[in-house]
């Protein structure tokens, strides 16, 4: 293998940039990413950069003497806007070809964004810069999502002194993926802090001026976020001849095609480990799928199922969530530590009849290994739960 | 080599523990990571480096020394 292109410039493709060149390919590299930034960090985006805590370059992935050790190719500002499988070539937007021995897609995801204009999303640096111009004390919010990260930017809003209004469609925040009882956990959070949170409204159109609601009412504002979750970013693989649905469907190696792998918030692939099909919009996800699609593009022979245990992290209202596993679809959440009312618990979500995964606030990190351990060996619930 | 960590970014995720488990441990009280190895010996590299690439805070750097 001489010549591998990796679409997507950002954590996953970073992550698998890094496996091919320490596992020792040396061949051609080019990374495609269509945004002007080399790779950075979104997590911070929500937190310290849209509260200013943190300059911007402090989201940098790597340094400049770091990324230019890995001699990369990098085509930066500029997307992807074709696959060719047959002839292995990626087109890009400004109409140059790129071919390819070997392919990774990460091409990540893009904000969800409702009807009408002037509304801001929250995905990119400068989506993240030019929000918090926006925000400060006496300035209205309007969050339209109550999501991780409608959470985590209206945490942010509130402690600089904006106002802020959270409209959610659910009757509790975040039910289908943490289960209702932690959803109220999160519910109160905002409600401590002073946010007009309101459940139950559907938003069906933004403007500068604030949102309509499907009853006709109008939310007055002076920013508007809209945050409703995302799309993985598959358009340009449109008759390619990869399998695309809700992401680039891969098998359990992530792979796509022969000689194409998927890696990151773009990918669906079968997780072993779950038996299910996921497609995971966690950062660590990114950087451990990377380095799996990278290492079994190189190694063919070698190769492994991609079976890991999911993390995810959110830091709202001063609350440090962190969840491992597999949480959506649940049958049974139960708390096994603490009381969801003081803010201080873990708890377990059933799949069938194995602990799924776990979700906590308050516990130290190193408090919950052993319960990442138990989802990775498949343990039972009833052991599990005791 | 000379392993860093740059703290305030560390998330706690454990990441690092979990790949280079000889080399990073984290606190008790928060799960900030912290090195306990600065300058790992050669047979150690491998894992650090792994460490570098799946850290979802970017808080290790790996240097020549």
């Amino acid at each position: 293998m001489n010549r591998i292109v990796i679409v997507g410039a950002s954590a996953a493709g970073l992550a698998a940039a890094e496996t091919l060149r320490r596992d020792g390919y040396a061949g051609t590299l080019t990374v495609v990413g269509d945004e002007p930034h080399a790779p950075y960090d979104r997590p911070p985006l929500s937190k310290q950069v849209l509260s200013a805590e943190w300059a911007p370059d402090r989201v940098a992935l790597r340094a400049p003497d770091e990324l230019d050790s890995l001699k990369l190719e990098l085509r930066l500002g500029v997307a992807a806007a074709g696959l060719d499988t047959a002839d292995r070539s990626v087109r890009l937007a400004d109409g140059r070809v790129l071919t390819y021995d070997g392919l990774i897609v990460a091409t990540g995801a893009r904000a969800r964004r409702l009807p009408g204009e002037g509304a801001h999303v929250l995905r990119t640096l400068d989506d993240a810069l030019t929000l918090r111009e926006r925000i400060g004390p006496g300035r209205r919010l309007v969050v339209v999502g109550a999501g991780f990260l409608g959470a985590e930017a209206a945490a942010v809003a509130r402690k600089l002194g904006a106002q802020v209004t959270v409209l959610e469609p659910a009757p509790v925040p975040l039910a289908h993926a943490v289960g209702e009882e932690v959803g109220r956990v999160l519910s109160r959070a905002h409600l401590e802090r002073g946010v007009d949170l309101r459940t139950g409204v559907t938003v069906t159109e933004v403007s500068r001026d604030g949102v309509r609601l499907a009853d006709g009412e109008v939310v007055e504002a002076d920013e508007v976020l809209v945050a409703v979750g995302s799309r993985p970013n598959v358009e340009w693989l449109a008759g390619s001849g990869l399998t695309v649905g809700d992401g680039v469907v891969c098998d359990e190696y992530c792979e796509a095609a022969p000689g194409v792998y998927a890696a990151g918030d773009v990918a669906r692939w079968h997780n072993p480990l779950f038996g299910v099909g996921m497609r995971i919009e966690h950062r660590t996800n990114a950087a451990e799928q990377g380095t799996a699609a990278a290492r079994n593009l190189l190694g063919p022979r070698t190769r492994k199922a991609f079976a890991p245990v999911p993390y995810f992290w959110s830091d709202q209202y001063g609350m440090r969530i962190q969840a491992y596993g597999y949480l959506r679809g649940a049958e049974e959440v139960r708390v096994v530590q603490g009381d969801l009312t003081e803010g201080r618990f873990v708890a377990a979500y059933r799949r069938g009849e194995r602990l799924g995964g776990v979700l906590a606030v308050g516990v130290t990190p190193k408090a919950l290994r052993g319960w990442r351990q138990r989802i990775a060996v498949a343990t039972s619930w009833r052991e599990a739960v005791g | 080599m000379r392993v860093e960590l740059d703290e305030p970014k560390c998330v706690a995720s454990g990441q690092c523990v979990l790949t280079a488990p000889e080399v990073f441990d984290q606190r008790d009280e928060d799960g900030i990571a912290f090195v306990t190895d600065e300058e790992p010996a050669p047979d150690s590299l491998d894992a650090v480096r792994e460490a570098v690439a799946i850290c979802p805070a970017a808080a290790i750097r790996l240097t020549e020394r």
